[in-house]
């Protein structure tokens, strides 16, 4: 212990110097936040509206399902995580399995959520807080892949057309900021398309959530096509394999397994990113956390809301993270 | 032996390009006639003349002259300084937090390193939206009103911003400011870490056999190679932090998006209010990679 201290807090004058000076700055701050957080917030206001911040308006009667949402999904992610560890016999078995019951539950969570066909049905309108947060970085995600992938592989196309296209589509949308693309999904979606298509709020919301995350995930899939060695279309040519074969067959499947990590870190950004719909007048998150602070009784309790509001961002994003770390390392062994 | 068309290569290519762009004029047409008809519907013409007329609104920080009677243009200007305002302070202070974490995340100090790491998680892991309501409204507003000021040395700290000397700076631009490099800087913390650790372990020992101390070292021998791995992801941060002072609005910093918005609320020019955004922000975007790319020439390793 004594020479633990020695070595890491005081091996010499400056980080003597260094160590007294950040004990000094942590004694000042823990005292500061924790007189704070123990004699003047009042936790109420998170305790009063606890529901409306992790679910919106969603009736109170039917928040089981959203339970049952939850299980299914941790259930799922658990046994993908677990499934490279197992044994090979065992995880021969599984994968069909899994590949079936990702859709499938999909749909399932879907109808819980939604209602309708024999459930209650709950309008979008009623979804809000974390859920809605959840929700809309999830099915932005899962949309905007198959176009990411579709926007890749044109770049990385011989035909010089649709190179061009794709490389001008995802460079214009990376070099612009994600307010102003929602800001055009709200304004111009609505004089471009047909005036009987009425898309809602949210749903103007998550084409522009698409569109920008179908470039950035792009970019990501591209680093997963360079990855892979040029030897393996060679190999598939010289088998006889046309060009689309060779892509769908053997090119991207094993691309797309090396990017996974920073598919989960873009997931990640844009689950941050969700927050921005707050400030286009839908409650996820952020947004119902400022119709709290609204609220004539909660006038100025702005500490204490985005401190929680900022702790399940931080949970989510931070378990995430960590997630995808230890996911990275089995991937890159077994190739 | 005369080859089938079908398996002509030529013609495939010939016949893909053909189709993408036969698929991207179709959709664009469609989407340009419902435009029009959309517009025509509502009674508006496209045109950019609205910009000579008067906004009518004022607008709270104007580092160059600005009054409500003045045209749109001039308050779109008055925008774009401000947003250059914000980003160019930003870089600064994001590089230099972000450098120092970055160093501190190495440092042999264990408490440093937790310190550091603490605060890398903390800022990466929360949306920088709620960043910057925090700074501004649990911060910000907490602070006493104008007439009665906190003093500390020659800084005065209220409601209405900080002034130091002549210096004066409003809340909205400070909170923007802080908000902004402080959560930039958490990501510039790691990609200077990951370019520090890039470089060999020998060149510490070697720098260190010849007599430097831990300090010269770092600024000599190890920072002018670890560049060439910084620079790159650098830029890529710089180029974040230039789109995302576009929240500004959140905290009501007049900025170029700001300014756009209260445009578009006023007249209802949607298509030009955003065909002017889209331009500023690409432009800028070239800008600061076109910086970056001279800079990274030139800290790149000239091979023979």
């Amino acid at each position: 212990m004594n020479s633990w201290l020695r070595k890491n807090l005081f091996n010499t004058w400056y980080n003597t110097l260094l160590t007294l000076v950040c004990l000094l700055g942590i004694y000042q701050i823990v005292t500061g936040v924790g007189n704070w957080l123990l004699t003047q917030a009042r936790w109420d206001v998170v305790a009063t509206n606890l529901n409306l911040l992790l679910v919106g308006r969603y009736p109170a009667s039917q928040i089981w399902r959203l339970w049952l949402v939850g299980a299914i999904g941790v259930l799922l992610v658990g046994v993908s995580l677990v499934r490279p560890r197992l044994q090979p016999a065992l995880k021969a078995r599984l994968t069909p399995l899994l590949l079936g019951l990702w859709p499938l539950s999909l749909v399932l969570c879907f109808w819980l959520i939604a209602g309708g066909a024999g459930l209650l049905p709950v309008g979008t309108n009623l979804w809000g807080g974390l859920l809605l947060t959840l929700l809309v970085a999830f099915v932005s995600t899962v949309l905007a892949f198959p176009l990411s992938v579709v926007l890749a592989v044109g770049r990385q196309s011989t035909l010089p057309l649709v190179r061009w296209f794709c490389t001008g589509y995802i460079e214009l949308i990376r070099g612009l900021p994600l307010i102003g693309i929602l800001f055009m999904a709200q304004v111009m979606l609505p004089l471009v398309l047909p005036a009987e298509w009425r898309l809602d709020r949210l749903l103007r919301a998550i084409a522009g959530l698409v569109l920008f995350n179908a470039a950035y995930l792009a970019e990501n899939v591209r680093g997963g096509l360079q990855a892979v060695p040029r030897g393996q279309t060679e190999a598939a040519k010289a088998l006889g394999l046309n060009t689309p074969l060779i892509l769908v067959l053997i090119v991207l499947p094993q691309a797309i397994r090396t990017v996974i990590p920073a598919i989960v870190g873009q997931f990640i950004s844009l689950f941050k990113d969700t927050s921005l719909l707050s400030l286009f007048a839908l409650l996820e998150l952020t947004g119902i956390a400022r119709s709290v602070l609204a609220q004539p009784q909660f006038l100025g309790r702005y500490a204490e809301v985005y401190l929680f509001v900022g702790l399940l961002y931080w949970i989510f994003c931070y378990t995430l993270a960590r997630v995808s770390q230890r996911w990275e390392k089995p991937v890159a062994s077994r190739l | 032996m005369k080859q089938s068309i079908w398996r002509n290569q030529r013609f495939w290519r010939f016949f893909g390009q053909a189709l993408v762009v036969v698929l991207i004029l179709a959709g664009l047409a469609f989407l340009g006639s419902n435009l029009d008809r959309n517009l025509r519907q509502l009674g508006i013409r496209l045109g950019f003349d609205f910009l000579r007329s008067q906004a009518g609104f004022s607008i709270g920080d104007t580092p160059i002259p600005y009054q409500s009677s003045d045209s749109y243009a001039w308050a779109l200007l008055v925008g774009l300084v401000n947003s250059l305002r914000v980003i160019g302070l930003g870089i600064g202070l994001a590089t230099l937090v972000g450098v120092s974490v970055g160093i501190a995340r190495l440092s042999d100090n264990w408490l440093l390193r937790q310190l550091a790491l603490f605060y890398v998680e903390t800022l990466r892991n929360t949306p920088l939206l709620l960043q910057l309501f925090f700074w501004y409204f649990a911060v910000f507003f907490r602070f006493p009103p104008v007439e009665t000021p906190l003093r500390w040395l020659a800084l005065t700290v209220s409601k209405g911003g900080l002034q130091l000397g002549e210096l004066r700076v409003s809340s909205e631009f400070t909170a923007l400011l802080l908000g902004l490099s402080f959560y930039t800087a958490a990501f510039i913390a790691e990609v200077v870490r990951g370019g520090i650790q890039s470089v060999p372990q020998g060149q510490w020992e070697a720098a260190r056999s010849l007599g430097l101390k831990p300090g010269q070292t770092l600024r000599l021998v190890v920072l002018p190679q670890a560049l060439r791995t910084i620079v790159p992801p650098l830029g890529n941060q710089y180029l974040n932090l230039a789109k995302n002072s576009s929240l500004a609005i959140a905290v009501g910093y007049p900025d170029l998006y700001a300014v756009s918005s209260t445009t578009f609320n006023q007249t209802g020019r949607a298509v030009e209010v955003m065909i002017l955004i889209s331009l500023t922000y690409l432009s800028l975007s070239l800008l600061i990679s076109l910086l970056i790319n001279l800079y990274n020439r030139s800290v790149q390793l000239v091979e023979r």
